[in-house]
């Protein structure tokens, strides 16, 4: 089924996705990858906030290739998720709800997934041109000196992804 | 005795890393036009159509085809009559690098420590693979290498009764582990015989060669053949959502090896398989 949705996430609109389905993702999204992740288990670790607001936001697993002059952001395609599987349960407990990336999910993340009611998308990985189309605008929040690994604000429209794990734990990866 | 300026190689090397980042070589752009033809998977078929349209974009919009600009490696094929003139071969390899994947706006991916991670910010250092041949020129050949796949990669040590079948077994439950990880379609090198770490050479190597050309030993061609069968039958698929395209091609290279053993590596690439060559 295809399916327009306007982030941030609701549990109604959650609960309305099934693994199998495509989305189109419009509204905002934070990129993190490994570094970040690390740096934010750290900072709650400090007992310090993370740099943004985590509640109903949605996280893509993303480190771009530099922007040219004129461009948003240079390629942007997923990477692989399962390198953030330590740190996911966390930022599921805290309140994040969707997940962008691709590959496999370890099980403690899939439980984490059905007892946080989250949802994990996978985009279609190696499509970093294509992908970097629909996403309009972005901005690095934080952790700047990670380069490529920072987190940046991202505003996406119809941005293609297909929903591989839903909230129930339903695994199109596992046919 | 011929004397070549190593800025000659800096400047291939830089020239290639930005060349190959934004445009597939021939062999891999039509393997997957091939493979957009003959899936039978309707989500697979639209999956495919999307890799074709990315790598147009690529190419129209001067945008990398992945963010993942990979760590270069490099494989040096410096004939013996050659002299090496203004400097040392291996600074003027990452000098190409830096400038390469700085100049054309790449990604920058590499740690300078395995263990405490920080970025180097030019991408440097290449992984460089010398070898000494006969004759006056020297062949670059350039393999980004992106490390989702990478990750996914194996070394066997089988014993010799395991054979071709357990060559067959270990290379396609490689692949059956890498599952979507992998960003499959993907491509498959794999090194068999030598020792440890030659077999794990042979398997990188093996990626570079054109994708769609066979062994030219016919029981490895063979191999290599029912290979690439089984793995498509395992329905992972394009993205590993499923179909009849989980590789586009099994490229085996051999080697002598000892009475004692079997080694074999799986150097899986995904469908952003790239590689370029250039002779100087
Ligand atoms: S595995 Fe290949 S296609 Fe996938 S993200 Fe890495 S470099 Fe890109």
């Amino acid at each position: 089924m295809e399916k327009k949705i306007s982030l941030p996430l609701t549990d109604e609109m959650i609960s309305s996705l099934h693994a199998g389905d495509m989305v189109y993702l419009t509204g905002t999204v934070y990129s993190a990858r490994d570094a970040a992740h690390k740096r934010m288990i750290e900072t709650l670790e400090e007992g310090k906030e993370l740099p943004f607001d985590i509640r109903f936001q949605t996280v893509y697993y993303l480190g771009p290739t530099p922007a040219r002059e004129g461009q948003v952001i240079g390629s942007a395609g997923p990477t692989t998720s399962s390198r953030m599987d330590k740190y996911t349960p966390k930022l599921l407990d805290l309140g994040m709800k969707g997940m962008i990336g691709k590959g496999k999910r370890s099980p403690e993340v899939i439980s984490s997934m059905i007892k946080n009611h989250g949802i994990y998308f996978a985009a279609v990985g190696g499509a970093g041109a294509l992908l970097s189309r629909q996403i309009k605008k972005s901005k690095v929040i934080a952790y700047e000196d990670l380069g490529t690994e920072a987190i940046r604000e991202m505003y996406v429209e119809d941005f293609p992804v297909i929903v591989v794990i839903d909230s129930e734990g339903n695994n199109l990866y596992q046919r | 005795m011929r004397e070549l300026d190593v800025r000659q190689i800096a400047d291939a090397v830089r020239d290639m890393c930005i060349k190959i980042n934004y445009e597939l070589s021939e062999d891999m752009q039509s393997a997957l036009k091939k493979a957009a033809e003959t899936e039978k998977g309707e989500l697979g078929r639209q999956i495919l159509g999307i890799l074709e349209q990315n790598l147009e974009i690529a190419a129209d919009d001067s945008i990398p085809i992945c963010q993942d600009t990979g760590m270069a490696v490099v494989f040096l094929e410096v004939g013996q009559d050659v002299h090496f003139t203004g400097g040392s071969i291996e600074d003027a390899v990452n000098d190409g690098v830096a400038r390469g994947y700085t100049e054309g706006y790449l990604r920058k991916s590499v740690v300078r420590d395995p263990l405490d991670r920080v970025n180097t910010k030019d991408n440097t250092p290449a992984v460089i693979h010398y070898s000494i041949v006969p004759g006056d020129q020297v062949r670059i050949t350039l393999a980004p290498k992106g490390f989702g796949s990478e990750n996914m990669s194996k070394v066997f040590m089988l014993k010799p009764a395991d054979g071709a079948e357990g060559v067959l077994e270990a290379v396609v439950g490689a692949v059956r582990e890498a599952g979507p990880n992998a960003c499959p379609p993907v491509v498959v090198g794999v090194g068999i015989g030598g020792t440890f770490e030659k077999c794990a050479l042979l398997a990188k190597k093996a990626l570079t060669r054109p994708v769609g050309s066979s062994s030219d030993k016919p029981h490895i061609a063979a191999l290599e053949k029912e290979a690439l069968a089984r793995i498509n039958e395992l329905d992972i698929g394009p993205a590993g959502l499923g179909g009849t395209t989980t590789a586009l091609a099994v490229n085996m290279e051999t080697y002598p090896t000892h009475i004692a053993g079997l080694p074999v590596g799986v150097n899986i690439c995904c469908h952003v398989n790239r590689h370029i060559q250039t002779t100087i």
